[in-house]
């Protein structure tokens, strides 16, 4: 019978089916951060119980690091005491952890797929939504809450009913200034933030078979904001490319057996998906968001729609844009703005630096905005200075902050005052989510250089030749 | 960790009828540095609930009194955004045993039935009902049955039934987890590691 990739990733790695139940699904790797495993190590000691495989986790320190003096001791000591909490559980149940300041330190979703541990036909998970960004590489990736973190650690499983599968297809060229991130806001701000729930998407078309690793990381990434649980991309050249040579992805004839069974993970000819949308790549121009959850994008051209324009109730919708301190039918271009944000699990990868950094040269920093640049990792950081960015940057007026989630959810000290706009490249625009009564504009990379060298929201097509 | 099971619920009940409630309203993110599960109800809807200053906001309806119970009535796509288990640990806390909407975000809902909150959906005209009911008459009760799957406003009989696997109906109605399912199947999942493909 013919089957999709989604269908012949998952039912490898299914143990049992329960009758009228979920499937136990076997994890092929567990990635744990600080701010959603304490309390699973907690359980396992209450129950007395091991960690299984400890060779399968790997831990980070992100979510609440802070971005500057990451050689001096953290000074929120709830902080501090949830690192050390993480440090000492990895430690006690010998599992691999690359805590605030090794070399290998970064964002959970960022150091995975750089250190080879995001595989094809793997099945990962991790704490955190944002799994959904592993998918990029042809793996089923996905967040869980705190109870299934403890169910991996002791078991290496979870119970999942099997989700419904969509197909996206986007093929047509991308039109100038169009990055991964705007596909994806694209796609939201036609399904709803509700409109995959339920769904693993899989993404397809010539403009994800063109997109760089990076692009498809930010793609899938985004999945989970569209309420799928998450999205995949099947794995190609472009995939293995990546792949090959990274610390934990396999080698000689290991490698050669891995090459072997990866190029069949494809959908099959025929194979029949529960839902299939088509879109023209041609038509998305670059996105960003007027409201308060990141289905409330548009093309950046665009006027804010009225409430009768958008699927919802009319009172849900006047509180977000009262939040937003917005008005129906105004355009977004030329609004003024406070911060940028340049990071995240979204878009802190080389590529976003890279695309940052080819608007800014040459310009300089608008001098009432405050940016912050955050590379997703060590190894980001480092290539951002290898290639020269980070001269680049230097001589427009920025400063490279040290990696970790930062702004994206404000759990450190990078937060956004109360009332400032913010463009941010990163993945949510929640009431609050960059700091208590922060107001956020979801971008590309593009978008918040354009942003960040003229103070206002700013089409980035004007100023890219 | 356990938790209370769950068979037939009476309770007046909380109405919000927002829609697209995200888990960062639930619990905002500065509230997850703990590293035990207790107090979390404290800061349930945190921001919606409390000024800047501390002080409570009269006109959100946690601080109203006319409005209680252990249910709580939400707009569509409740629970949208991070997985963090903490907005159902704060559910919880806070004394709400059941979430009713019309929709639900995936890994909320999952992560409510792992830790004891029922998530039912219902339909978009009974969740209206049930708003207007609540307005009408804030002493107005519902019964969530499980056993049944059933909704029911008492004052008027409206009853609505709602889905929820098997596996996890009993679960429920006995305080399991899935913990305690998977510890006893351990020998067949490292069995089952030595197939994998790769």
């Amino acid at each position: 019978m013919s089957k999709t990739l989604f269908d012949k990733v998952w039912d490898a790695h299914v143990v049992r089916k329960i009758e009228g139940g979920p499937d136990v699904l076997f994890i092929d790797r567990h990635l744990i951060h600080e701010v959603t495993s304490p309390v699973a190590f907690l359980g396992l000691r209450n129950r007395g119980i091991r960690v299984l495989y400890p060779e399968r986790t790997f831990a980070t320190a992100d979510h609440n690091t802070p971005t500057i003096n990451q050689d001096k001791p953290v000074q929120d000591p709830l902080s501090a005491n949830q690192l050390k909490a993480l440090e000492e559980n990895t430690k006690m149940y010998g599992i691999r952890h690359w805590g605030l300041g090794h070399y290998k330190n970064g964002i959970v979703h960022v150091i995975g797929p750089e250190n080879g541990i995001t595989q094809p036909g793997a099945t990962i998970v991790c704490g955190d939504s944002h799994t959904s960004t592993h998918g990029a590489f042809g793996a089923i990736a996905f967040g869980i809450g705190t109870s299934e973190v403890e169910m991996v650690l002791s078991t290496q499983c979870i119970m999942q009913p099997k989700p419904k599968k969509m197909r996206i297809t986007i093929n047509g060229a991308l039109g100038k200034g169009v990055l991964p991130k705007d596909v994806a806001l694209f796609i939201i701000s036609k399904l709803t933030t509700s409109g995959a729930t339920g769904y693993f998407v899989e993404y397809a078309g010539s403009v994800f078979e063109q997109m760089s690793m990076e692009g498809r990381m930010t793609v899938c990434n985004l999945s989970i904001e569209m309420g799928a649980r998450g999205g995949m991309i099947a794995p190609d050249q472009t995939t293995f490319d990546y792949i090959e040579g990274r610390e934990f992805s396999p080698k000689g004839a290991d490698w050669d057996k891995a090459m072997a069974y990866w190029k069949n993970l494809k959908t099959d000819e025929g194979a029949v998906f529960d839902k299939e949308l088509t879109f023209d790549g041609s038509e998305i121009e670059p996105m960003i968001t007027y409201g308060t959850n990141p289905g409330m994008g548009m093309g950046i051209t665009h006027e804010i729609p009225n409430a009768e324009q958008v699927e919802g109730g009319k009172a849900t919708y006047e509180k977000s844009l009262g939040y937003m301190g917005f008005h129906e039918g105004e355009p977004m271009v030329g609004k003024k703005i406070d911060y940028v944000f340049v990071g995240s699990c979204t878009n802190g990868r080389i590529e976003d630096f890279r695309a940052f950094a080819s608007l800014v040269k040459g310009r300089h920093k608008a001098d009432d905005v405050t940016v912050w640049l955050v590379p997703g990792s060590h190894v980001v950081e480092e290539q951002i200075r290898k290639e020269g960015i980070l001269d680049i940057l230097t001589e427009a007026g920025f400063t490279l902050r040290q990696p970790g989630c930062s702004a994206c959810l404000a759990m450190n000290d990078d937060k956004i005052p109360a009332g400032k706009y913010a463009v941010s490249t990163s993945n949510r625009n929640f009431e609050g989510r960059q700091g208590p009564g922060a107001r956020t504009l979801l971008a590309s990379p593009l978008v918040a250089a354009a942003a960040a060298v003229t103070g206002r929201v700013t089409d980035p097509r004007t100023l890219i030749q | 960790m356990a938790y209370d099971s769950f068979n037939i619920l009476r309770s007046t009940a909380v109405p919000l009828p927002i829609e697209n409630v995200d888990t960062d309203q639930i619990i905002p993110a500065r509230f997850l540095k703990a590293t035990e599960r207790v107090g979390f109800g404290d800061n349930l809807f945190r921001d919606w609930r409390y000024n800047p200053d501390n002080t409570p906001k009269a006109d959100f309806v946690l601080n109203d009194p006319t409005y209680r119970g252990k249910i709580l009535v939400g707009g569509k796509n409740f629970g949208s955004g991070s997985s963090r288990e903490h907005a159902a640990w704060a559910i919880y806390d806070y004394g709400f045993r059941c979430v009713i909407s019309s929709f639900f975000a995936d890994i909320f809902r999952n992560n409510c039935l792992n830790v004891g909150v029922l998530p039912v959906q219902i339909s978009a005209e009974f969740l209206e009902r049930i708003f207007a009911e609540i307005y009408a008459n804030p002493d107005t009760e519902l019964e969530v049955n499980l056993p049944e799957q059933t909704v029911t406003l008492l004052a008027t009989g409206e009853k609505e039934s709602f889905e929820i696997n098997s596996y996890k109906k009993e679960n429920m109605m006995n305080g399991f987890d899935d913990i305690d399912y998977l510890l006893n199947i351990k020998s067949d999942i490292e069995e089952f590691s030595k197939t994998l493909p790769l």
